[in-house]
């Protein structure tokens, strides 16, 4: 099975998001970047797979130069081939993005080497568009399901798993298939130090796509205006027990 | 302007996320705007008499579309979003929108895919550019000639709002399931069912759900009146008895941080935050919990949350109504003496 995850470089903010000056990013000059959670998960989900059938992970991230970053982190982990679509910095809108991702897809079939399945995160954790898997499975026209806590792969099938309001609903399709996949499908890998040096050593392959402007131009970005408060200390230790008895009778929450 | 709306039925009725953005839509549409709603359902279903008519009625929905199941016969996100795409251009929609579920979402980037137009996930507001106004309820308005749309839409799950311009016709969007709540109209309209059977190509189909296994019993996370969150503090795998004992007491749930299902401490499931489950309890009592955003992007929605630390600087006291600076592995237990002391004397 020839298996292509895509990536994404993220901020890892931790207390609090502020925004930069020009209001047009998130600044980072206090935090480092992570792969998006969900993505962590569809890396982990692809070495399992080739693990169980055999075959490769590629990983291939769109971001600028230091996106290289996060291809290594998934290479210490397993894949063994890495794909860096090169920004020059600017946003990528999700219309743009999968056209690149279907253009390096394409790319590899027509030199005999075609990806089976390509999974990609529910939605990325910055701009939250929930659609570029969507978007690469048309443009491929493959079948695609969202948002996907299982995998089964059969003979050239696969049967996708999710919650639907608590019960649980499944897809069968046939392959080559685009799945998008949620936290929580695995419990993803720590990296070992033999992969950490293969990564560090790791040829990527880098293309630089042309940016194309999509149909939804951001402007500005703030922080909702919700009050920061502080709390009201209601004690310390054990001390505070009744305190919180009394307001928890106050909220009409105690049996 | 004309609107159309994915509705998403929850047994009989209308799903809430729907109500809600049936509630968008209709400020939206304007005064003198057509509300139509597009719903996966047969025709009674959605007839007047029955519990969803009367709510698409009561909403000041003046058409129902009823695409009946025949083919259609479980979920298919590609023949919905489909579906969807032909009424569109057959009521010549100005917005196509629905709740930012994750059904809803689906079949809306499908429909985005399918006619190559944006798509803006979770709105919390819309309006057509030029009406000087980023309300939802601020369009008098005709239909949108230009095609641009100023909007407000959430990042990093709700944490972050995102001011922009959408250029397309019909505007395709989701609405952030918090944007607006539930409101019903001031007079219910006259509803109008019309339904289709359409006729679905086998590759439409490919993808169909199964609804495979019955809905677990118990309080659900999601829905939960009282959650008791752990995280980090609680320190392993065995620290969680007390935080289910109080949780039993009190008739709700354990909820978690993302640290503890990353460490494998607890299941995925029980996970609150971006990567997790939004709640939206009474009362969020969060115990050993730093408050990590992606953390409070799940209980933001909580009425009141307490939070219990030994570390008084930590983060989650700027979110927290009331605090007990303290060791949860004394607090939690004194806590629950105490409430069962309180019954015994009762």
């Amino acid at each position: 099975m020839e298996i292509l995850v895509c990536v994404k470089r993220v901020p890892q903010v931790g207390g609090r998001i502020v925004v930069t000056g020009d209001g047009q990013d998130v600044d980072t000059r206090m935090s480092g970047f992570a792969v998006s959670p969900h993505e962590e998960c569809a890396v982990e989900e692809a070495i399992q797979i080739t693990e169980r059938l055999g075959g490769t992970v590629s990983v291939l991230t769109l971001g600028p130069p230091e996106a290289a970053e996060q291809l290594r982190d998934a290479l210490a982990l397993g894949a063994t081939r890495a794909v860096l679509l090169e920004t020059d910095g600017r946003e990528w809108g999700p219309i743009a993005t999968a056209g690149a991702i279907v253009a390096e897809a394409r790319h590899r079939a027509e030199s005999g080497q075609g990806y089976d399945l390509l999974l990609l995160g529910n939605e990325a954790a910055d701009t939250g568009d929930y659609q570029v898997g969507v978007r690469v499975a048309h443009g491929l026209g493959w079948p695609c399901v969202t948002g996907i806590k299982g995998i089964e792969t059969g003979d050239g099938t696969v049967t996708a798993r999710r919650e639907y309001r608590g019960a649980e609903e499944s897809f069968e399709f046939g392959l080559p298939a685009v799945i998008t996949v949620k936290e929580g499908i695995n419990l993803p890998r720590y990296p070992s130090l033999p992969g950490r040096l293969r990564a560090k050593r790791a040829v990527i392959e880098t293309h630089q796509p042309q940016w194309q402007p999509d149909g939804l131009r951001k402007e500005a970005l703030r922080v909702p205006d919700t009050e920061r408060r502080r709390a009201a200390v209601l004690g310390t230790g054990v001390d505070a027990v009744p305190a919180l008895v009394a307001l928890l009778d106050e909220l009409g929450v105690l049996p | 302007m004309s609107v159309l709306c994915l509705v998403e039925l929850d047994g009989t009725g209308v799903a809430d996320a729907s109500l809600r953005a049936l509630s968008f839509a209709r400020s939206l549409a304007g005064p003198d705007g057509g509300l139509a709603a597009v719903v996966f359902a047969d025709a009674a279903a959605v007839a007047g008499e029955a519990p969803a008519g009367e709510a698409l009625a009561g909403y000041g929905v003046s058409d129902a579309h009823a695409v009946e199941p025949g083919q259609l016969a479980g979920y298919a996100p590609l023949a919905w979003a489909r579906v969807l795409a032909g009424l569109s251009e057959a009521t010549d929609a100005s917005a196509v929108l629905a709740a930012g579920t994750d059904r809803g979402t689906e079949v809306m980037a499908h429909l985005g895919a399918l006619t190559g137009a944006p798509m803006a996930a979770n709105c919390v507001s819309a309006a057509p550019s030029g009406t000087g106004s980023s309300g939802a309820g601020s369009v008098g308005a005709g239909p949108a000639g230009t095609g641009a749309w100023r909007i407000v839409r959430q990042r990093w799950a709700g944490l972050l709002l995102e001011d922009a311009v959408l250029e397309a016709s019909p505007a395709l969007l989701t609405v952030a399931t918090d944007a607006v709540p539930a409101a019903p109209a001031d007079r219910p309209a006259t509803l109008k069912v019309h339904v289709h059977q359409p006729e679905l190509a086998d590759g439409d189909l490919a993808v169909r759900a199964t609804e495979s296994a019955s809905r677990s019993g118990g309080i659900s996370l999601a829905t939960a009146r009282v959650v008791i969150g752990g995280g980090r503090g609680v320190g392993g795998p065995d620290g969680f008895a007390p935080l289910e004992e109080l949780a039993g007491l009190l008739g709700g749930v354990v909820g978690v941080s993302r640290v503890v299902t990353s460490e494998g401490w607890r299941p995925h499931k029980q996970q609150v935050g971006q990567t997790g489950t939004k709640i939206t309890p009474e009362l969020y009592l969060a115990c050993g919990i730093s408050g990590a955003i992606q953390h409070i992007a799940g209980c933001a929605s909580a009425k009141h949350i307490v939070a219990v630390n030994s570390d008084a600087g930590a983060p989650i006291l700027s979110h927290a109504e009331y605090a007990v600076i303290g060791d949860l592995h004394e607090v939690i237990p004194a806590l629950v003496a105490a409430i069962k002391a309180r019954a015994t004397s009762a």
